[in-house]
């Protein structure tokens, strides 16, 4: 009995020591002053990914859930696929990031955005869509990931020679 | 030379709303030209947008962006008559920045 609690209070200072190193490694990564340094390591591997999937994968390392407290606001039809306006805004609290990746491009990540705390949760942007295909925006939220989607008609592809 | 960087930030009592647009061919690398070669890939990579000291919006960009760039955000605070710093990056290693003030 008494090596079995020896066992455990060894595991439970185990892990202790890990959380604490995890954490400090958090504050250097993503704390106020190095907020700036963060951002010049760019997202290339998650930008060179084909599939959605395997982009948010890339990115965030995390699986997503479908939240309706994200609104996508994209056109039913785009007549112009080198210029499909979408826009994106959420109620969910704790906001850090927001992606908008279209499945059916040749790289399905078009963009990153970091939402510093103080920034509203809301972002549009001008995307490339070079055939018919489901867009969709991740909001990363609490440390969680959540998307939604939507099928953007195209008439004339944005990414085609 | 003017800059490529167009800003506009508004601020409305609360809320600062920033809207850029920037010229920038974008080109994703996988667009051909009229004689079928490739365009090679030229693109923002990265976009930053900094209010007294900090950022407040940083974008990471692909060539899945549209030609001359918009984006539109808010955030909460700024004062008119501040200063708003916005820069960018593209994947050849040019950059441009400029500031606008705060309306």
């Amino acid at each position: 009995m008494t090596i079995t609690d020896n066992k455990f209070s060894r595991r439970v200072i185990l892990q202790g020591a890990g959380a604490v190193a995890l954490v400090g490694l958090g504050t250097t990564a993503f704390g106020w002053p190095a907020f700036a340094a963060a951002n010049d390591k760019y997202p290339a591997e998650a930008f060179k990914q084909k599939s959605d999937a395997d982009a948010i994968k890339a990115l965030y390392g995390k699986s997503t859930e479908a939240s309706d407290k994200i609104k996508l606001d994209a056109p039913e039809i785009a007549e112009n696929g080198a210029v499909v306006p979408v826009s994106v805004t959420t109620t969910l609290a704790d906001v850090t990031s927001i992606s908008f990746l279209v499945s059916a491009n040749p790289i399905a990540l078009v963009a990153s955005y970091k939402i510093p705390a103080g920034t509203v949760p809301s972002v549009a942007n001008r995307i490339k869509m070079a055939q018919t295909s489901k867009v969709t925006v991740v909001v990363e939220a609490g440390g969680k990931l959540f998307r939604a989607d939507k099928e953007v008609k195209v008439t004339v592809g944005g990414c085609g020679g | 030379m003017a800059s490529t960087i167009r800003v506009r930030a508004t601020n409305n009592g609360d809320i600062t709303e920033v809207q850029a647009l920037i010229q920038h061919p974008m080109d994703s690398g996988f667009v051909k030209d009229s004689k079928g070669e490739i365009i090679p890939a030229h693109f923002i990579r990265q976009l930053t947008f900094e209010y007294d000291g900090k950022p407040v919006f940083l974008a990471d960009w692909g060539g899945g962006i549209s030609k001359d760039p918009y984006v539109k955000f808010a955030f909460k605070g700024g004062k008119k008559g501040d200063e708003l710093k916005v820069s960018w990056v593209d994947n050849k290693g040019a950059t441009d920045s400029t500031t606008a003030k705060i309306g």
